[in-house]
């Protein structure tokens, strides 16, 4: 080895001061508006980063990105009445897809004929055994099952989602995933628009 | 190390006029050969016409034909195509194939894979064990014939799903029911059984080195519950004072029977499994199986996903590299001012993958033909702030952090050293190959997707010890960030999906073979359809599984002190070893 043993040591150390010095100066830079502070969270995960990466959950938390997926709900439009009316037609293409097998839909059975009614009776996700993937939602042809955002579902006991439970209303679809929504409307829209026999509704 | 001397004009069914049979299945290519020329006929390949790199042994169970096959795939080191050959016996047990081991010591790990999960007897395996099972379990899981507890269909999705989907909770079902059988003369009374005593044998059975004091051998079991082993990996070893005399890798402990579920599952359902294999570089993971289902379905993905794979693809390896520097100067006593150094740049690759396919680490963002969804400009613009304006910077100060310390210096040069010769010999792949003075990486040595357009190095060290291993990481994190910023500038655009995206995908019968260079090496996928919704074989070749067979030798006449550093250096993640 040539020059003088621990030169490296040495190098390496100064790195190693540079970011403890950096920590500080970054702190006083962004003085007041460094931690707990939305601009704050931004900067730590942004290219400009310095000093402290760490971000203090729960106190902090980073916002999710649009695209972020965590245990499937059930879109439902709110009628007149308040009543839920899903999205869903219980076609059975999610349960198909699902790689690991936990969605159960029950079909909806109208009692008077005994034939099939496009809705789901029940409707489970078991969501110990789900495994996030998101082909559900990827797959499903009426946008009627999508992915939450939620990621703070920790509990003490066997966790399966009934029907209840996995309802949640479009304006709060909107309000996760405003991208998604925006250009599935404008699809059903044009979809809508084509089918009337509309040529433009713009 | 027998050097290939290559035949001009090489032709293989002139060299072997009688032996050799076209796979003439529709959708099969490669030869067969019957087993009583195979141990010939790879001495040749090796020898003559310069295959001396022994890729994958993957086992098929022909159930319906009665029949059992194992195929090889050979490549050569200096690069160029492949070659496929297989060799088929009857059903009937004892299935007996000759072992390659003598000639390919790499197959080593393989055929005891191919013996636990299928009950193929490789004859003349010097250490034919069982390796992800346990020993003393009985059947092997991969046949057709086989159930697993929990078995509910052949196949998914499962009838009881929908239409009337009552559900039932998989801890409620009897698992001891009609699908489990003992051995016959099993006596659950007087049962008694050392599962260690096969594993102990084998590692008693080393060379005893007379000279020198004539000290006791003790055996110490590293793991599997050791923070060094990075999971649950276990290694048996003999100590002589403190010099390894003996190792023996143990490794099932993680083991799910991800190929048997792959082939339980559709196509698209794999997908998020292979995120689970190695969960550092989920993207390359997906990158290999869509190639293999691609090249079945004959169909080829538009121009933008192949830039944004090639994007994605890089940036695993570069998230993967950060995270085994750091935990390898973790291993090396450094404790967590590295591994923080290096987590805090991964972190920006992963906030970028949880942008884009919607999670940190099991992206399932590939899909047959394309990708899942578009990358939008915010987050191109994103990966180029980052991959022009930080990271180039911030993987120099990493390495002048690191690569003259003195402490670093001396733990890693000549330590678990792995010669070219053996790297070859034992099928060592990626980073272990090449810092062993190899230049073999997939996406040079056959080119698929666009790799074919981008400038780059592939990287070498000569050594083949830890220290070189190290660097050649930080080598190719440079090579890989040169990679994206010309895709970065390159990309078209236009859609992201060349088919229309289908629940079920239609997949003709016949069989492919789909490599990437991953992070850790070659990452394989050998996929047999019948043209069934489901796979009939998939088979994994796990890159970090068969890097570990040069382990052993590499850490002989090591320190005991020293294992925990060559075994950070291979880079293995449990999840693909155990699968």
């Amino acid at each position: 080895m040539n020059g003088m043993y621990g030169k490296g040591i040495l190098k390496g150390l100064k790195v190693s001061f540079l970011r403890f010095v950096d920590t500080y100066l970054d702190d006083l830079r962004w003085i007041g508006k460094r931690y707990r502070t939305p601009q704050g969270i931004a900067h730590r995960g942004s290219k400009g980063a310095r000093g402290i990466f760490t971000v203090q959950y729960p106190e902090e938390k980073i916002p999710v990105p649009e695209e972020f997926r965590f245990i499937p709900f059930l879109v439902y439009n709110e009628g007149p009445n308040g009543e839920k009316n899903l999205l869903c037609t219980s076609c059975g293409i999610c349960s198909k897809v699902c790689p690991p097998q936990c969605i159960w839909i029950e079909r909806m059975v109208d009692s008077s004929t005994g034939r099939p009614k496009p809705d789901p009776a029940e409707f489970f996700i078991d969501a110990d055994i789900c495994m996030n993937c998101g082909l559900c939602a990827e797959f499903c042809p009426f946008d009627a099952i999508k992915m939450d955002h939620n990621y703070e579902l920790a509990s003490y006991g066997r966790d399966i989602y009934d029907k209840s439970r996995l309802s949640k209303s479009t304006q709060y679809y909107e309000s996760v995933r405003p991208d998604n929504a925006a250009r599935e409307n404008s699809a059903r829209a044009a979809k809508q628009a084509a089918r009337t026999g509309v040529a433009n509704i713009n | 190390m027998v050097t290939p001397t290559p035949v001009q004009n090489a032709d293989l069914t002139a060299r072997f006029p009688n032996i050799l049979i076209p796979d003439s299945r529709p959708g099969f290519s490669g030869w067969l050969l019957d087993k009583s020329n195979l141990l010939e006929f790879a001495t040749v390949l090796r020898d003559e016409f310069g295959y001396d790199y022994l890729s994958s042994v993957a086992g098929v169970d022909y159930l319906p034909e009665g029949k059992m096959e194992v195929a090889y795939q050979l490549y050569k080191t200096t690069g160029g195509p492949g070659l496929l050959f297989k060799v088929q016996v009857p059903r009937q047990d004892p299935v007996e194939i000759p072992s390659l081991v003598s000639i390919y010591p790499g197959a080593e790990f393989q055929e005891r894979e191919a013996w636990d999960l299928l009950g193929i007897k490789f004859t003349g395996h010097p250490d034919l064990r069982r390796i992800l099972m346990w020993e003393g379990f009985a059947g092997f899981p991969l046949r057709k014939d086989w159930r697993e507890p929990y078995f509910e269909e052949e196949s998914k999705p499962y009838k009881n799903r929908w239409p009337d989907g009552k559900i039932v909770m998989a801890e409620s079902n009897n698992i001891f029911d009609d699908n489990i059988a003992y051995p016959s003369d099993f006596d659950p009374e007087n049962h008694t059984f050392d599962p260690e005593r096969a594993l102990y044998d084998s590692l008693r059975a080393f060379q005893k080195n007379e000279v020198g004091l004539n000290s006791d051998h003790i055996i110490v079991n590293l793991g599997p519950q050791h923070p060094s082993t990075h999971g649950v990996f276990r290694v048996a070893v003999i100590l002589d004072g403190e010099t390894i005399v003996s190792l023996r890798p143990v490794m099932g402990y993680l083991h799910r029977n991800h190929e048997k579920i792959g082939e339980r599952n559709t196509y698209i359902m794999n997908m998020p499994y292979t995120d689970r294999l190695d969960y550092l570089a989920s993207m390359s993971n997906n990158f290999g199986y869509a190639l293999a289902v691609e090249k079945l379905m004959a169909i080829k993905p538009p121009e933008r996903a192949e830039y944004i794979r090639v994007i994605m693809a890089e940036m695993t390896r570069i998230s993967n590299h950060l995270f085994l520097i750091g935990t390898l100067l973790n291993d090396l006593g450094a404790y967590f001012t590295p591994m923080l150094y290096a987590l805090e740049e991964r972190e920006l690759i992963l906030d970028i993958f949880e942008a884009v396919a919607g999670s940190r680490m099991m992206c399932n963002y590939f899909r047959f033909g394309g990708v899942a969804r578009d990358l939008s400009d915010e987050i191109l613009q994103k990966i180029e702030e980052i991959f022009f304006e930080r990271l180039p910077g911030r993987i120099d100060e990493l390495d002048r952090f690191l690569s003259e310390n003195e402490i670093i210096r001396s733990r890693g040069i000549g330590q678990g050293v792995l010669t070219a010769e053996d790297a070859i010999r034992y099928s060592a792949a990626g980073p272990l190959l090449r810092a062993s003075g190899i230049p073999y990486d997939v996406r040079r040595a056959e080119p698929y997707s666009v790799y074919d357009r981008f400038e780059f190095d592939v990287c070498t060290r000569k050594h083949g010890d830890v220290y070189d291993r190290l660097m050649l990481r930080f080598d190719e994190i440079r090579q890989s960030i040169r990679i994206i910023q010309q895709a970065v500038k390159q990309i078209p655009g236009g859609p992201v999906l060349s088919v229309k995206p289908m629940y079920q995908v239609r997949v003709p019968p016949g069989e492919a073979y789909g490599r990437v260079e991953g992070p850790k090496g070659e990452l394989g996928f050998y996929l047999v359809s019948n043209g069934k919704p489901n796979p009939w074989r998939y088979h994994v070749r796990a890159p970090s599984f068969i890097n570990l067979t040069a382990f052993g030798p590499m850490c002989i006449g090591q320190k005991i002190a020293d294992l925990v550093a060559v075994l950070g250096s291979v880079d293995i993640v449990l999840g693909e070893v155990d699968r």
